[in-house]
């Protein structure tokens, strides 16, 4: 018997498989941006001048990058609820969990990014804010963050595309994101490449589009030249 | 020296010392500024000039000694009739009396001339933006940048950011101005309008600035009184008359004579 590509069948399963692409985005979205906000908190307590702030910060930072995403997302999933059964009904969704550890996950790497961006910042601009006897607050938001933050955006980037290819990993929990719809399809009627290579494609596409809109938005948020 | 006010002085120092690790830079300065003076601060390089500005801007934390601003100690403050370390909120309603301009004018690269001059009015001082507007627009007149309101620091000369700068820290009007070697990073064209500018400030109001500055002209002609740091300590504390023409020490006397002839 000889194998053909069935494009009768890839008519039938795109609809699905792109409702469950759906979940991916959304994934990703909730996701990056609960490490964007992660990120940026976990920079600033490390930053802390007490040391009872900045040690947790700076652990749970070396903690999660040293331990696989597929650990930690068991980890949330499977232990936390039993562990912790006052915060149980948080993680009964799979979808929840999965945004959690991935947001939680790369915040550790969105904060060595930020930290990166604030250390570029040079000290006279943390001494003119305190010489006008602005806030830390004030400082941060008006003086050091809009400096630190437009030149590691294409990192940035970089990181929303490395977590957008991850999200296949909350098939592991049975979120019904597209990889987990693809294995579903094929293995209903053993027909597994024309699934697997849509998903292929819906991945490669989405990552070059956005790979073009971050190279896009360096462009509108470079400083003025020095 | 002859004041007999009953006010205490705007900015005293006692004792005040600084170390960094083993290197003392300060090594107990005790003096008294009245409100008002303009005071030239001159001494070789490393002498620890800009770190007592530093100190007194609260960039730079005392190792030892007092600094008391209008009176009111700045790194202590009284609980339950007790000295105790300040906390952030004494400091901070005690720095507002002060201002600093820095050699590198540190103006903010990613804002407009005019957002750099309101944004401290309208956040720190909490002013409208309509006024903040109005208040910056009327310094940067003053310091004749008017026609830069929309530019960029990067698209200004040295000359013009310095005078940003100023006009910057004007616009907070602190009683207390700070200026470190605020002409060091300038071409030599430009360094007499930005001279002129601290005139015009002195005798348009009453602000008392301390000048750390290595134009000796500008210290004897324009300040009344200068101090002659060596090594931490205040060397010579006089008249700019008579520091110029007649000054008490050797260490005063070989200084000038050295920086005197590199300026002649
Ligand atoms: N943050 C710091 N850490 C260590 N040493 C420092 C620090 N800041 C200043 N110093 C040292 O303190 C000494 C005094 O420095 P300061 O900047 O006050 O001198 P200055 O009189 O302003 O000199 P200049 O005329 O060169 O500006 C110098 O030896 C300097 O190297
Ligand atoms: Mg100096």
């Amino acid at each position: 018997m000889e194998w053909q590509w069935d494009w009768a069948l890839v008519g039938h399963i795109l609809p699905e498989l792109a409702r469950a692409f759906r979940v991916t985005i959304a994934a990703t979205v909730f996701g990056f941006s609960l490490a964007l906000v992660g990120g940026l908190l976990l920079t600033i307590l490390r930053r802390s001048r007490w040391k009872i702030i900045s040690w947790p910060a700076h652990f749970t930072v070396e903690f999660i990058r040293s331990t696989p995403l597929l650990v930690q997302l068991f980890f949330i999933y499977f232990v936390l609820p039993i562990q912790l059964p006052d915060f149980g009904g948080m993680f009964t969704s799979a979808f929840v969990t999965g945004v959690l550890a991935l947001g939680l996950h790369y915040s550790s790497y969105t904060s060595e990014v930020y930290r990166a961006g604030i250390d570029g910042v040079p000290k006279g601009q943390w001494e003119a804010a305190a010489a006008l006897n602005m806030s830390r607050g004030r400082t941060w938001t008006s003086v050091v963050l809009p400096q630190a933050i437009p030149p590691v955006l294409p990192a940035l980037g970089n990181y929303l595309i490395a977590m957008f290819k991850d999200t296949p990993l909350l098939y592991a929990i049975s979120v019904a994101e597209v990889l987990t719809a693809a294995y579903q399809i094929g293995s209903q009627r053993f027909q597994y490449v024309e699934a697997f290579t849509i998903v292929g494609a819906l991945f490669l596409i989405v990552s070059l589009i956005s790979a073009w809109l971050i190279r896009r938005m360096e462009r509108w948020t470079a400083l003025p030249a020095q | 020296m002859s004041d007999s006010t009953e006010k205490p002085p705007i900015i005293r120092f006692q004792g005040l010392e600084k170390a960094f690790g083993d290197l003392k830079v300060l090594q107990g300065i005790d003096i008294d500024i009245p409100e008002g003076q303009c005071v030239s601060i001159i001494g070789p390089s490393g002498s620890g000039k800009s770190t007592l500005l530093r100190v007194l801007m609260t960039l730079e934390e005392p190792t030892g000694g007092r600094v008391e601003v209008e009176g009111e100690s700045l790194y202590t403050m009284k609980r339950n009739g007790e000295e105790v370390p300040a906390s952030r909120a004494h400091i901070s309603r005690i720095r507002r009396k002060i201002c600093m301009v820095f050699q590198h004018f540190n103006l903010f690269p990613h804002m407009k001339v005019i957002r750099n001059v309101t944004e401290a009015p309208i956040h720190v001082l909490g002013l409208s933006k309509r006024e903040a507007r109005e208040r910056a627009e009327s310094y940067l007149e003053m310091v004749g940048l008017s026609d830069k309101l929309n530019a960029y620091p990067a698209q200004l000369s040295g000359g013009q950011k310095q005078r940003v700068a100023i006009a910057r820290a004007l616009a907070m009007r602190p009683k207390i101005m700070l200026f470190d070697e605020i002409t060091s990073a300038l071409d030599p064209e430009l360094v007499g309008g930005v001279l002129d500018l601290l005139r015009e400030i002195k005798e348009s109001g009453d602000m008392t600035m301390l000048i750390v500055t290595h134009e000796m002209k500008f210290a004897r002609d324009s300040s009344d009184r200068v101090l002659f740091f060596d090594e931490g300590v205040i060397r010579e504390d006089s008249d700019p008359k008579r520091i110029f023409t007649n000054p008490e020490h050797d260490r005063t006397r070989q200084f000038l004579d050295t920086i005197l002839s590199e300026q002649a």
